[in-house]
Formats: structure tokens, C-alpha cells, sequence
């Protein structure tokens, strides 16, 4: 088309949709592309939504509407073996009063569309129903804009931010990112079950529109890394569960296989029971970390959010690592359009901005946490069903000593893993996270 | 030429389901369309406009979210676009509702005088298929239903030639301007629209007229002028499937308990046979 336009945004999900936001609110002409029926129909999430990066966009998002499903004041993660398994859990007062809405759930279909709304009303153009097929480029291999499968579809901008997702076809087609390797995502299967308000409420001790979060790691992966959530919405539950897509390959086993296992398993059952199925997805997680990051930016481009790999998998911290990329983004672009220059050089405070923000020092910290993972599968087979065979002994009155048990537990510890074994397993660990 | 085209937004109703024990329709996340055949309808008055020169001017009557459906129209190529949205309007019936229409068209056409009104045969939400033929006999144009085929507009001679489908076949049929025209699917493929015209509907204005500006009488507007009510909604029983007589494993018993069931016991069918053979 004729129209050439400041900044183009390929997908608008929270890091393209941030983006627009400040480019917007900057009076920066902004065209976002969105695949999707409407922003928000392509995606999934666990459903969980960081209010502080939020904030830093759409300060009063609250009185704005916000489609928040429930405030998360309590965070359970559980350790399951086959039959059972260990609950631990932080909850806190605070997270209802004064950090409230630190994170919150969220329907992303909702959601989504709720946020680019915010943007549509900032000022930028968002184009639903389109798919951006490929980059524009000069003569010197530099992004001039974006051609999508319109007719007259070419749009000139002087910046392109993709934001379209951990599959990005448009990055890898453009060679800016290889392809992850299998290793490198996860493929997660989501169920929406919908329960009435008051149900969950009992069932998770909460009131007041607040919720539960519970993430789950265990046999219930079927041996392979991987792990399940439970996220509490107003009227529904957020059930997902995910694995390696390598493991997945080699297990043979299938994710729908994994969920309806999962959805049987002794401690789920009570918190689902009677609820009616309403959604089911499926999609990728970007779990490479730090060192799957591609270059970030370029001459006429800058690459956030998931197609950016930015996915803390040891916190299941994503959105707000979309938003803050997002956000980040349009500032370097602000600065790059106002100097006239958004070449690599022009753009580079993008770069220095991530690496001094939380968002590449957390990547950075856990590392380590994806092949840990990935390479210590007793996390997910005999660690668990040794964890659930110690707590039930020991918990099994029977006429049998303490004692007696304590050997039998060691015996069986020993019995399933070394010496040498388990000394790996505690020190990697401790690398991954440290 | 002149074409008013009139749309609705409905909820998709491949995904509405209906609650078996309230009989109501359960519509929570079920996504607003505009009307399949509605959007034909605007398709096919932008094909007349491009053959004939004109514009499309196209009217919604609903809440501000049926905006969207008119925005999809303005992406197919129609110039204007004016939603009906008042608290005036709600609960109408398409007695009522076509009255609403019929009003703006008419204010529309002391502007611009309008030759044709096309609309949908039917919304898919109700399928009645009356606001059409409503609107044409209160503005007093010519109607033509069930249109399959737009064979030649003259607007110097004030005539349209159209083909419609009736039963065991169609007719061709030739009447006088203004006319309002429902169509079938089959008439147009909605299309896919360039990005400068979808991004032109995105940010084009769209004028919201209420009650005021289309003159309506308050007691013919909304559920005041509707002398029809929904006295219930309900899913059709489901079927049940007849009896099976699995023959995987013994073919021979399952023929013999066919035969004994279908000419022995349950068979209206055999009474069928049997009453026509002594008759």
C-alpha cells in the first residue's frame, strides 16, 4: 500500500501490543499485524499476568476494564508421584491488600483483545485477519517493513518489531533466528473446565475474586521433563500440562495422553470434579533460555517477546517478560526515529536496556535450569516415587519402628540411585539456580 | 447508483449452544459475526457498484459492538456506514425492527435518493427471513427474495431484471426501481479485502444515529413496538439410533434377529406393507 507507516509490529500479543502502547502514546504512526481473527484468537497461556509490567503501560489498567479473572495470593507448587505426592505453598494477606494484582490470572482470548483495544484507542492501527508473510528488505539486507498476504500488502516502515510468537516464521524465514531445536520448546496442552465461582472458591479457600496458582512437577509428566499448572479464573480452571518436545519424540507418548492422565490423578480430581471441558489448546512454550536468544535487533528491526525466546521456565514467567521486551522496544525505537537513525547502531539501546533490566539477568541466572532439566530425568521417576514411598511409610502406623523404616527408605534410595548419582543431581542443581 | 445494504451481527451460531435444562442459549464466549448472508449481500452491492459506478452505503441496527460488522462491510468496498444504536431500539421484534430500518433508509434517501436496499435472505440467529420483504412494503419499493442472481440494473429506465429460486427451480423476473433485493449465499463470495481497504474500514467513522435522527414514533421502536415474544427456546429431542445387529461376530444370528424383530415384532413398516397389499 501506498501508506507508509512509522513502526510496523508483526503479532499482537502483550509484547507487540506494549510496544504499540508507547509508540502510541509517543504519537509514533504504528501498524500492528495479527493473524488472529482478533488479538487474543490464536493464543495460550497458563493465564498469568504481572500487574508491575502492566502498570509501567497502562498505569490505571484496573479502572480501564482490565478482564482480570482472579488476584493470586496464594502459590502451591505440588511434587506428585503416581499415587499421591507433596503440596507446598506460600499464601499471603499482602498479595490481597497492598500488592494486589502483583499477578493476577487472566482468559488471554480476553485479555488480549482487551490490550489491543488499549492501543487501538492510543492511536495505532491493529489489522486483524492478517498474516505477515515476509520482511521487505533494501539492497543492503535491511528491514524496510513487512509484506503480508493482502492484496497491495507491502507496508513501509522505518522499524519492524516481530512479535509474533515462539514460532515466528517470519524471524526464522528472515534468517534471524534459527530454528529451536526440539529440545528447546516445550509442547503444552491446555483444558479450560469450567466451574461455578463459589465452587472454586471452597475448593481453594479463597474469596473475594482472589486466587490459587499451582505448578506441578512429578510422575505426572510420564518420565519426561516437563510440568503441569493449575491456575484458578473466575469461573473456570486453567489446566495445562507440558514436556520437552524431544522427550515427547522419544517417549512416544502423546500430550492429550499426558492431560487426561494428569486431569485422573488423586490429587487433581477433587479440585475438577463435576467442572465441564470448554477449551482445549494446544501450543508451544519457548524453554531454550539465555542461550537460544538470537540476535535481538538489526538494521530496521528488533525481535520481542516469545519469538525472542524470552520465557523464564524455572519461574513460568513469560507475559511480563513479553511486555517489559515490548515496552523496551518502543523506547529504543523512540530514541532511534528521534536521532533519524534506526539502524543496528541506531537501535542497539535496545540491547543494553535488556541486559540491564531483570529481564536477561533472570534469563541469564537460570541458564543452566533448561538441559539441567532436561539431563536429570530422575526428577521426573524415581525421585518422586521415592519421595511419595518415604512420606508414606513414615506416615503408615503399623507397629514397624521409625527406625526400621528409615533404613528401608535409605535401602530403596540407594537401592535406585548412586552415591555418585545423587551428589551430580545436588550439584547441578545448584548451578541451574544459583 | 445508490445501494443501501442493511447487516446484522449475530453470534456464531455453529458455536451456540443451548442449555438443555434452562433451554436457554448458552452465548458466554461465543464470538459476534456479521450475518453470512448479510455480508454476501454487501458483496454483491459493491460487484453492482463496480459494474454500474455508485456507492454502498451500509446500515446496522444493535448494540456499539455491532460495529464490527459494519467495519467488515466497509473492508468489502462499501463507502458509509451508520449504526442504529439506541435503548430505544432493544427487544425489537422484526416487526419493529424493519420499521426501524425502513425509517433510516428513508432518511438516507431524502439525502441521497437510494435505488436499491439489498439485505440477507435471513439472520442465521433467527431465520426468519421477514425484515427484508418488512422494510421493502413500508418503504413501498419493489421486493425480489430469494435472489440468486442480479441479471442487469437500468437506472435511467428505472428497471432491475433478477433471477430468483422458487421451488423445482427459478424464475426470471423484471421490475421497477427502488427495489429491495434478499439474497442467497450462492450469490457472492465475500472478499478477501486489500490491506488499504481494510485498513481504511478499520479507521474510517462511523455515524451513530438513535431514535432522533431517523424520526421514529417511540411506540413502534424496541419491545414497545413488538407484538411478538419469544415464548421458548429448545434443542430439538436428540435421536436416538436404532438398534444395531452387530454381525462381526456371528453373522448368521444377527440376520436371524433381524428378521425376527423386523418382520415379527416392531415393524410399522411390514403393517405399512401389509395394509397397502390388501388395499
Amino acid at each position: 500500500m501506498k501508506e507508509t507507516f512509522d513502526v510496523a509490529i508483526v503479532g499482537a500479543g502483550p509484547a507487540g501490543v506494549s510496544a504499540a502502547c508507547i509508540l502510541a502514546d509517543a504519537g509514533i504512526k504504528t501498524i500492528v499485524f495479527e493473524r488472529g481473527e482478533y488479538p487474543g484468537a490464536k493464543n495460550m497461556s497458563g493465564g498469568v499476568v504481572y500487574g508491575h509490567d502492566l502498570a509501567q503501560i497502562i498505569p490505571d489498567y484496573v479502572d480501564h476494564k482490565c478482564p482480570i479473572e482472579r488476584n493470586i495470593i496464594e502459590s502451591r507448587i505440588w511434587y506428585l508421584s503416581k499415587e499421591g505426592g507433596y503440596s507446598f505453598g506460600y499464601r499471603d494477606s499482602i498479595f490481597a491488600a497492598e500488592r494486589k494484582h502483583n499477578a493476577f490470572t487472566v482468559l488471554r482470548a480476553k485479555f488480549d483483545r482487551w490490550y489491543a483495544e488499549q492501543a487501538r484507542k492510543k492511536g495505532a492501527l491493529i489489522v486483524p485477519s492478517t498474516v505477515a508473510v515476509d520482511l521487505l528488505r533494501n539492497d543492503k539486507g535491511g528491514v524496510v517493513g513487512v509484506v503480508t498476504g493482502r492484496e497491495d500488502g507491502e507496508v513501509r516502515a522505518k522499524v519492524t518489531l516481530l512479535a509474533d510468537g515462539i514460532n515466528s516464521p517470519l524471524a526464522a524465514r528472515a534468517g534471524f533466528r534459527v530454528e529451536p531445536k526440539p529440545e528447546e520448546v516445550a509442547l503444552a496442552v491446555k483444558e479450560v473446565i469450567e466451574l461455578p465461582s463459589e465452587v472454586i472458591e471452597q475448593r481453594f479457600g479463597v474469596s473475594n475474586g482472589d486466587g490459587v496458582t499451582i505448578e506441578i512437577l512429578g510422575e505426572i509428566t510420564g518420565g519426561m521433563d516437563g510440568i503441569a499448572t493449575v491456575y484458578t479464573n473466575r469461573n473456570s480452571l486453567s489446566l495445562a500440562i507440558g514436556a520437552n518436545l524431544a522427550d515427547f519424540a522419544t517417549s512416544k507418548l502423546r500430550p492429550y495422553e499426558l492431560l487426561e492422565a494428569f486431569k485422573q490423578h488423586p490429587l487433581v480430581v477433587p479440585l475438577i470434579s463435576g467442572g465441564q471441558p470448554r477449551e482445549y489448546i494446544a501450543h508451544w512454550l519457548p524453554e531454550g533460555g539465555y542461550d537460544t536468544i538470537p540476535a535481538l535487533y538489526g538494521d530496521g528491526y528488533l525481535i520481542a517477546g516469545d519469538s525472542a525466546m524470552m520465557f523464564n521456565a524455572m519461574h513460568r514467567e513469560g507475559s511480563n517478560l513479553a511486555m517489559a521486551s515490548g515496552r523496551m522496544a518502543a523506547e529504543a525505537i523512540i530514541e532511534a526515529i528521534g536521532r533519524g537513525d534506526c539502524s543496528r547502531k541506531g537501535l542497539a539501546n535496545y540491547g543494553k536496556r535488556l541486559a540491564e533490566s531483570y529481564v536477561l539477568k533472570d534469563l541469564k541466572k537460570y541458564r543452566r535450569f533448561g538441559r539441567f532439566r532436561y539431563r536429570h530425568k530422575e526428577i521426573f521417576n524415581e525421585i518422586p516415587a521415592l519421595a511419595s514411598l518415604a512420606g508414606r511409610e513414615m506416615l503408615t502406623v503399623n507397629g514397624v519402628s521409625k527406625k526400621q523404616k528409615q533404613k528401608m527408605i535409605v535401602k530403596e534410595v540407594r537401592r535406585k540411585m548412586s552415591i555418585l548419582r545423587i551428589a551430580r543431581l545436588l550439584w547441578h542443581s545448584w548451578r541451574a539456580v544459583r | 447508483m445508490h445501494i443501501v445494504c442493511c447487516v446484522k451481527q449475530v453470534p456464531d451460531t455453529t458455536q451456540v449452544k443451548i442449555d438443555p435444562e434452562t433451554n436457554t442459549l448458552i452465548r458466554s464466549g461465543v464470538e459476534s459475526i456479521c450475518n453470512p448472508y448479510d455480508l454476501v449481500a454487501a458483496e454483491v452491492a459493491v460487484q453492482l457498484t463496480e459494474r454500474y459506478g455508485g456507492k454502498v452505503t451500509v446500515i446496522s441496527m444493535g448494540p456499539p459492538q455491532a460495529e464490527s460488522a459494519l467495519r467488515e462491510c466497509l473492508a468489502l468496498g462499501a463507502k458509509e456506514a451508520i449504526l442504529l444504536s439506541d435503548r430505544a431500539f432493544a427487544g425489537a421484534d422484526t416487526l419493529a425492527t424493519s420499521y426501524t430500518l425502513s425509517q433510516t433508509i428513508s432518511r438516507i434517501a431524502a439525502v441521497n435518493p437510494v435505488h436499491l436496499v439489498i439485505c440477507g435472505k435471513q439472520a442465521i440467529d433467527g431465520d426468519t427471513a421477514q425484515t427484508g420483504p418488512g422494510i421493502a412494503t413500508r418503504l413501498g419499493y419493489s421486493q425480489f427474495t430469494y435472489v440468486s442472481e442480479v441479471v442487469s440494473v437500468d437506472v435511467e429506465n428505472n428497471t432491475i431484471k433478477v433471477k430468483r429460486e422458487i421451488e423445482g427451480g427459478s424464475e426470471l423476473i423484471e421490475g421497477t426501481l427502488p427495489a429491495l433485493l434478499t439474497v442467497e449465499l450462492g450469490l457472492g463470495i465475500p472478499r478477501y479485502a486489500s490491506l488499504p481497504e481494510l485498513a481504511r474500514a478499520l479507521r474510517q467513522d462511523i455515524e451513530v444515529w438513535g431514535a432522533g435522527e431517523i424520526g421514529a414514533l417511540p411506540e413502534r421502536l424496541g419491545l414497545r413496538g413488538s407484538p411478538t415474544s419469544v415464548h421458548r427456546i429448545f434443542a430439538p429431542p436428540v435421536r436416538e439410533g436404532g438398534r444395531v445387529f452387530d454381525s462381526t461376530e456371528n453373522t448368521e444370528r444377527a440376520i436371524e434377529d433381524f428378521v425376527e424383530v423386523f418382520f415379527e415384532k416392531e415393524s410399522p413398516l411390514l403393517e405399512h406393507l401389509l395394509s397397502q397389499d390388501k388395499g
